[in-house]
């Protein structure tokens, strides 16, 4: 029951949203706020109710949905260890979404409920666990996300939604032939049972179905070369649009491969490991050095995303426990960094109107609290000891020394490199000689600015020096599957 | 009295066809009522099939040449529900045009009756002339409009069909000529008994088939016509021909190479010609129709391209065992789902081109402001067209490329998946200028009553259907049953 009102209880409230009369219009973020505050306390109760000793899906509902001959589709939601952090995730970034979204004044109703059917597809698509379904949420995210970037964004807005749009479709267009080749082979789309299957003669050489599949969760990772919608899209977004592409719509990507290609076809997943690794360690090093010369600085953080989530592909590559649970780590801990370097940068440039980092410059000087807390996020984002970045590095780093040294050894340049896009971005825009016509903006100040920084800083800490809570559920079923890939 | 009651729809369609034309001579001043006769006529149709399906009275009549199946009976209800919807969305293009309107709604009824000759059709001689019944009219009604750009259209269409029909009486007379009999399952029996030895004459005969019927499905090379004529004639009328033609030639282009041309030697002859036409249909539709500045030339153009889509069903008939009807069922699903989808965006486009008096895509910037109801009834049908969920024509799409996987026809669903990709960038283009772009006029506009009923209608069968895609499946599936071997 409760996964269910997690994924319908936003779409109701969105309709409600859209329903509401001209003159409340401007009451829309209260209703929109009240529900991602009520998808927060019931993740977070689940999170705590998780059995962690029985392993497993959890908090399983099945219905039946199609079921005509060939069809046998299910409504079938459920939890394990790794989709539960996401699922915390997903409601907590929801949340932040609302909060910096306060200030939305243009075509509000329609903001909000978008903001809300976002995040009932992509809490859809993390409990799904059957293909069919998990299809439709993937796709039904387009939708909000289309909206969201080119009504509210900025800049080339247009171009960049629709390239989004197109990259994603193009993607999800192969997955959805792999997914019909495994669900004809095995009979059914239950991925638990796919998952129990043996493939035989499937109609595409399986290797195949794993690239298919994979094609279409690597443009949503991103991986190089896939990656040229995330910088557009990034830029052009709203602050809270960016939050949540950064903080959770890239994970869906690193979940599908785990879930679906690693966990349908573990042999597969044997023969390609080195690839994939390779290409995570590419990533994290082509990201690093690309985010060096940008101009803005949400482009810049983009670009380092792309570097960030490289770890993931490493982790997911070395298919062992360690480097399984460092990657859905990984994950989160950039879900949450990002999440609220985006918040930074879209405080500030509510106030300054530039992202151009040539035009900043010492704005600690103007804006102290902003400052703070971009640094705080700059210094997460680098892997400082103590916050949560680091922690998911040093164990995705520790599951792939042993089998990819090489992978590991580049992997250290690229975060090496991200000390330096880092501390010189900063730099740049927050220290050195104060701007006079900087002079008459004013620090973060709002109820709702300083909730969401604090909260998410609050986070990164927590993980940071305290990730046994979220490792002892990610871990076990990590552990089953590595097993599973051992054998 | 058995024959009356078989031809009850047909009978009910053809007397308000009667009633129409003789009430406007008569009562020219009540003009207003004549859709409402019309529909009145689909509406018993509709009934009178209901009956039979309810007395589960299924048989073949007048010698086995019509069939009283549940094959008929699916496409009955499909052809009635289009025609009414074209009925519902000519209203205001009608009373605008203000002449021979008894005759513009008789013509409709009359290509409707032929529509449902066609749908219980299992002899070659009763299934080329329930075609002509239903292709003469509607040469008529490309024409009907007062331009002479309307005019071309119904010429071109009359010259090139009456080729087609031609190349099809070919095909049917040689397929005579082997077997010895018009019975479809007759055919079928010769064909089984001694076909192997005149296999290159039955090849022949098929590809003369496959090009007359490929005329009405407006499929490459076939496919000529098709933007000329939509962009010409009267909008309602390309809606009908785009939903209402196409099916009829799939109904029937179905049943006999099902139920007579199902030999595997011959079977595995013309899944691959339909491969190949798809594929080619597909790409090409799509590839033309990106170019399109014109909505009416896009949706032709489009309509090419989902002819490719349906071809795949036909394709797909390599399954074997239980699942041997699975294509054909997913052609039926294909059909109703397009009927919706592709009826309500023609709906959409008939009330705003006689609003803002252009097709030019470019024209219909900010009709999101301008109309929000139609602006987003023609969205959502646009979506599902792409085949995106949750529409019905996502299922559609779903289906019918699952049949192709299990005939191991895995290139062919790659193809049919690129093409969706690529029909994404111009479907989603009108939408991204309706919501995105300036109106030209701050005026907005309300849609007619009888407009707003069909869109409705419509739009929410594609939303229903997308939902819960099971009722309309589990139909398509028991209708062609009857080809199970």
């Amino acid at each position: 029951m409760e996964l269910s009102i997690l994924i319908f209880l936003p779409a109701i409230a969105a309709a409600v949203i859209l329903l509401l009369p001209q003159r409340l219009e401007q009451q829309a973020r209260w209703v929109a706020l009240v529900t991602a505050a009520a998808m927060f306390v019931l993740s977070v109760q689940m999170f705590f109710q998780f059995d962690r000793d029985a392993g497993g899906y959890q908090f399983v509902e099945r219905h039946r949905w199609v079921d005509i001959g060939a069809f046998n589709l299910q409504y079938l939601v459920g939890v394990d260890g790794l989709s539960l952090p996401l699922v915390v995730l997903t409601t907590c970034l929801t949340l932040a979404s609302v909060l910096v979204s306060f200030s939305v004044t243009h075509r509000p109703r329609a903001y909000f409920a978008c903001l809300l059917v976002l995040a009932s597809s992509v809490v859809g698509v993390f409990v799904s666990l059957d293909l069919m379904l998990f299809f439709l949420f993937w796709e039904l995210e387009l939708f909000p996300m289309y909206l969201l970037i080119s009504i509210w964004g900025s800049g080339r807005k247009e171009y960049s939604a629709t390239k989004f749009v197109l990259y994603t479709i193009a993607g999800s267009a192969f997955m959805l032939i792999g997914i019909l080749v495994l669900a004809f082979d095995a009979q059914t789309f239950d991925i638990e049972r796919l998952a129990a299957a043996e493939f035989q003669d499937t109609l595409l050489p399986l290797g195949w179905v794993f690239f298919l599949l994979f094609i279409g969760f690597a443009v949503k990772l991103p991986i190089v070369p896939l990656h040229t919608w995330l910088p557009d899209a990034h830029s052009d977004a709203p602050t809270a649009v960016s939050v949540m592409l950064a903080g959770v719509l890239l994970k869906m990507g690193g979940y599908g491969i785990i879930r679906l290609c690693v966990t349908l076809m573990p042999e597969v997943a044997h023969d390609w490991d080195a690839w994939m690794a390779g290409i995570g360690a590419f990533s994290v090093l082509y990201g690093g050095f690309i985010t060096l010369r940008q101009t803005d600085v949400k482009r810049l953080i983009a670009y380092s995303s792309v570097s960030h989530m490289g770890l993931v592909l490493l982790g997911i590559g070395a298919l062992g426990s360690t480097g399984l649970t460092g990657a859905t780590y990984q994950m989160l801990a950039h879900g949450l960094i990002t999440g609220l370097m985006f918040v930074m940068i879209g405080l500030m440039y509510e106030r300054t109107h530039t992202r151009e980092i040539a035009r900043l410059g010492g704005l600690a000087r103007q804006m102290p609290l902003i400052a703070t807390g971009m640094v705080f996020a700059g210094m997460a984002s680098l892997g400082l000891p103590a916050l949560a970045g680091f922690i998911a590095e040093v164990t995705v780093f520790l599951g792939a020394f042993q089998r990819f040294e090489w992978a590991v050894l580049a992997s250290i340049v690229g975060v090496v490199l991200s000390a330096g896009y880092i501390l010189w971005m900063l730099q740049r825009v927050m220290f050195g000689p104060v701007r006079h016509e900087w002079d008459e903006l004013s620090d973060q100040r709002h109820w709702w600015e300083h909730t969401v920084v604090a909260g998410l800083a609050a986070l990164v800490v927590l993980l940071g020096v305290y990730p046994a809570l979220i490792m002892d559920v990610i871990e076990p079923a990590m552990t089953t599957l590595a097993a599973r890939l051992q054998a | 009295m058995n024959g009356i009651d078989v031809l009850g729809p047909q009978i009910s369609v053809l007397l308000a066809a009667g009633v129409v034309i003789i009430a406007d001579s008569l009562f020219p001043a009540q003009r207003r009522i004549l859709p409402f006769v019309a529909l009145a006529g689909l509406i018993a149709a509709a009934l009178w099939t209901t009956s039979w399906v309810s007395r589960g009275d299924y048989q073949t009549v007048f010698h086995g040449t019509i069939a009283l199946d549940r094959y008929a009976v699916f496409f009955q209800y499909v052809f009635a529900g289009v025609t009414a919807t074209v009925v519902l969305a000519s209203i205001d293009w009608v009373n605008r045009e203000g002449r021979r309107q008894g005759e513009y709604y008789a013509l409709l009824l009359t290509v409707c009756a032929g529509l449902m000759f066609l749908a219980g059709a299992r002899d070659l001689i009763t299934i080329f002339i329930a075609l002509e019944l239903s292709s003469i009219p509607q040469y008529i009604l490309a024409g009907w409009g007062k331009d002479t750009k309307s005019s071309e259209a119904g010429l071109k269409y009359l010259l090139l069909g009456a080729v087609a029909s031609s190349l099809l009486l070919y095909g049917m007379a040689l397929l005579y000529g082997v077997t010895g009999s018009t019975l479809l399952p007759d055919i079928a029996a010769a064909i089984e008994t001694n076909g192997e030895s005149y296999r290159g004459l039955l090849v022949v005969a098929m590809t003369l088939l496959i090009a007359g019927f490929g005329f009405k499905m407006a499929v490459v090379p076939f496919q000529m016509w098709v933007p000329d004529v939509y962009q010409g004639a009267p909008t309602p009328v390309a809606a009908f021909l785009s939903v209402g033609s196409k099916a009829a030639a799939f109904a029937v282009a179905v049943r006999v190479f099902f139920e007579a041309l199902g030999a595997d030697f011959l079977s595995d002859d013309w899944s691959m010609i339909f491969a190949v036409i798809a594929a080619v249909s597909m790409t090409l539709g799509n590839l033309m129709a990106i170019a399109q500045p014109d909505i009416k030339r896009m949706l032709g153009y489009s309509s090419i391209a989902q002819a490719g889509n349906f071809l795949v069903g036909l394709a797909a008939i390599s399954v074997t065992g239980e699942e041997f009807t699975l294509g054909a069922s997913g052609i039926l699903l294909f059909v109703a789902a397009y009927a919706f989808t592709n009826l309500g965006a023609f709906v959409a486009v008939i009330a705003i081109s006689q609003k803002i008096n252009s097709d030019k895509i470019a024209d219909y910037a900010g009709m999101w402001k301008v109309s929000p109801f139609l602006a987003l009834g023609l969205a959502f049908c646009l979506v599902s067209l792409t085949g995106i969920p949750p529409t019905v024509g996502f299922w559609a799409k779903l289906y019918i490329f699952n049949a192709a996987v299990r005939a191991d026809l895995v290139w062919l669903v790659v193809v049919g998946v690129l093409n969706s990709v690529v029909s994404a960038y111009y479907y989603l283009g009108v939408v991204r200028v309706m919501f995105l772009g300036q109106p030209g006029t701050e005026q907005r506009f309300r849609a007619s009553p009888s407009i707003a009923v069909a869109l409705t209608a419509t739009a929410a069968g594609v939303l229903v259907f997308g939902i819960v895609p099971a009722p309309l499946m589990s139909a398509a599936r028991d209708a062609v049953e009857i080809f199970a071997r």
